[in-house]
């Protein structure tokens, strides 16, 4: 028993020594501006995309940590893994958070829906860094609510050993050479987001015509798709599995960092660019807090080292002076403003459009499945039925017993 | 009894399907790289940056926490329940079951919703106390049902020749009918501390900023990528429970043959 207390002692002191905290030196802070709210115990809730933030593995800057250092405020930070998810926990009125990081199109329809608060931009004298050109974007065209933390775009990422030809173009998605070797996007809005800007429609369009021209191009598309995968490209990419995928830049860099054949190209009919950005919810507490929180993901130093971390694009001017030629001169992270112009972010759209990409999608997705609009009436007839006969019988047979009494 | 090849073979295959994939994650947790699918060197990185992790320790503690609580609560709450049916008439008894049975059939997903909507209707901030007030609910009935049948194993003679022998009602309960009942106490307690370990569905609902349990952590790493620090801590989870199991089947068996040689 001794020798087993002893065992878990060491253990506890090596795992204490592992946990030493990483120090948030060298960085250039306006001591006055971040020490106002010291020693008043207050805590701000944060919430982010998880693996969305440097967090202090491999010796990077802990940016929770380094504003705790710097400003005595307390971050509670949790994470989320969709748009919905934290639309719906706002809305459900349980939750307490004073930072949320949405993006484009949520901002807009929370901005729509008064679930989000005007920031006080004089709070937020960092702002200053950010290049203008991503500020007043169309989710947001008075920037009064959001602060852009991240930008990308979306593109295709393909295996140079099993693509020879050149490759700038949507339709290459949809070439019968490539047929088991294509993947493509689970979610309805990318998907018909690509297929409408290779259609050169809007992303963005309300027009139930073209939503439907698009939905009978994915149908065409559909024996050529091996499958339907958000997060799996990455493995699927990496391992060879698959030819050709839509994806974002920024993971398409990681991949290619594991798998050297891959290559990445814009599309040259246009694409989406999406941007992720600071807001603080209507539930807020403690908004002159949380705007702190902002103006300090906005340093120049902090956003340099969650660029890093995250390998997306920035929109801060000064932490894109801080980043290495390589990847500032990268065109998969930052590309020419000539591709950029066709490119859309894509802004909330009407409760009815929404109903009819939904339907059209599942449409999409069971045309070969024809099996299951008949399959399921069979089944619930053939389990009725099976009930009915094992209560006649036995019924009948407690009909028997009764009269062999 | 020798056994046929094909029953071997049968075995095999389950034992290959149940396992493969845990060695698979512990495999990749070595891995030096990123990827889940190419293997580029051996490295003990991600087991180093996991204990950096602020993040996944918190939520890790959360849920141990949420976990340890709630099993306590819900045994303390389920044995207490479960003697109670016990006592009670037939109808009623057949009754308060089915009633216990009813969270276990529902879907989770109901029982997550409606919880969140009580506890907003009620104005209770969501947090700890939620999640572990949810908790509670889920466990409970694994508490009952693992108590009740050794209630009903249990020889009712024995406690009435307690009180025969002096004892009052409460030291008849307290020195005969728990530990009689211990087992079925300890397995409820075993079985809420997992359920509630890795509960997703109403942990989601009901958790708030600060108290993300670990596997909603894991779920929001699906937009980027889930981190290989997740399969350093699964295999240590794994490792963990593995010695645990290993320790309490040989201390059982210890104390069995130690009481074999006394009745020797």
């Amino acid at each position: 028993m001794k020798r087993f207390v002893s065992l878990v002692l060491a253990a506890a002191a090596c795992f204490s020594l592992l946990c030493l905290p990483v120090s948030a030196d060298g960085l250039d802070l306006d001591e006055s501006y971040y020490s106002r709210f010291r020693g008043k115990d207050i805590s701000i809730n944060v919430y982010n995309w998880g693996e969305y933030i440097s967090d202090g593995s491999d010796d990077t800057l802990d940016v929770n940590a380094a504003f705790e250092e710097a400003t005595g405020i307390t971050v509670n930070y949790s994470t989320f893994a969709t748009n919905e998810e934290l639309y719906a926990k706002l809305k459900s009125g349980g939750a307490d958070f004073d930072i949320v990081i949405p993006s484009d199109y949520m901002i807009s329809r929370m901005i729509q829906e008064e679930m989000l608060l005007p920031l006080n931009l004089e709070n937020i004298p960092a702002l200053a860094n950010i290049d203008p050109r991503y500020l007043n974007a169309d989710y947001d065209p008075d920037g009064a609510y959001s602060v852009p933390y991240t930008w990308g775009t979306v593109g295709i990422i393909y295996n140079t050993t099993m693509v020879d030809e050149v490759v700038d173009s949507w339709e290459i998605l949809w070439d019968e050479k490539y047929t088991n070797n294509v993947l493509m996007f689970s979610n309805p809005r990318d998907a018909f987001g690509i297929t409408l800007k290779k259609l050169g429609y809007s992303l963005n369009t309300t027009d139930e015509l073209e939503l439907r021209v698009a939905a009978e191009e994915l149908k065409i598309q559909k024996p050529i798709v091996q499958a339907y995968v958000m997060d799996e490209i990455f493995d699927k990419m990496q391992g060879g599995e698959a030819a050709l995928a839509p994806y974002y830049a920024g993971d398409a860099l990681t991949m290619m960092d594991v798998n050297p054949d891959l290559a990445f190209a814009t599309p040259k009919e246009g694409t989406n660019i999406f941007y992720d950005a600071m807001c603080i919810p209507s539930s807020c507490q403690q908004k002159e807090a949380a705007e702190m929180y902002i103006n300090f993901m906005c340093e120049a130093e902090v956003a340099a080292a969650n660029i890093e971390y995250i390998g997306y694009s920035t929109p801060n001017a000064a932490a894109y002076a801080l980043l290495d030629e390589e990847t500032q001169t990268n065109p998969i992270s930052y590309p020419d403003e000539e591709l950029k112009e066709n490119m859309e972010a894509y802004i909330a759209l009407p409760e009815e459009t929404n109903l009819l990409l939904d339907t059209l999608w599942t449409e999409i997705l069971t045309t070969d499945d024809q099996f299951l609009t008949w399959m399921m009436p069979v089944l619930l007839v053939a389990g009725c039925v099976a009930s009915v006969v094992k209560i006649a019988a036995r019924k009948r047979r407690r009909a028997r017993e009764m009269a062999d009494y | 009894m020798k056994k046929s090849w094909l029953s071997r073979c049968y075995v095999g295959l389950v034992m290959f399907f149940l396992y493969v994939p845990i060695i698979v994650l512990i495999v990749y947790s070595f891995n030096e790289n990123k990827s889940r699918g190419v293997w580029t060197g051996f490295s003990l990185k991600w087991y180093r940056e996991l204990f950096h992790n602020e993040i996944i320790l918190q939520s890790l503690s959360n849920t141990l926490i949420v976990a340890v609580i709630s099993a306590i609560l819900a045994t303390l709450l389920g044995t207490a329940a479960a003697i109670g049916i016990f006592s009670m008439g037939r109808k009623a008894r057949s009754l308060a079951m089915n009633i216990t049975y009813f969270p276990i059939i529902n879907p989770e997903i109901v029982m997550g919703v409606s919880l969140m909507l009580l506890f907003a209707m009620c104005g209770i901030s969501l947090g700890y106390l939620t999640l572990i007030i949810a908790h509670v609910t889920f466990c409970t009935p694994y508490v009952i049902l693992n108590v009740m049948p050794k209630l009903r194993q249990m020889d009712n003679h024995i406690y009435e020749a307690a009180l025969d022998l002096g004892c009052s009602p409460m030291q008849a309960f307290y020195k005969v009918i728990i530990p009689e009942i211990m087992p079925g106490i300890l397995s409820g307690l075993m079985m809420s501390f997992t359920y509630s370990l890795d509960d997703f569905i109403i942990s989601y609902f009901v958790s708030s900023s600060t108290s993300q349990t670990l596997p909603i952590t894991i779920y929001s790493m699906t937009r980027r990528k889930v981190s290989p620090e997740i399969n350093a801590l699964s295999a240590i989870i794994f490792v963990v429970v593995l010695v645990i199991l290993i320790a309490v089947n040989v201390y059982g068996a210890r104390q069995e043959k130690q009481q074999q040689k006394r009745y020797l």
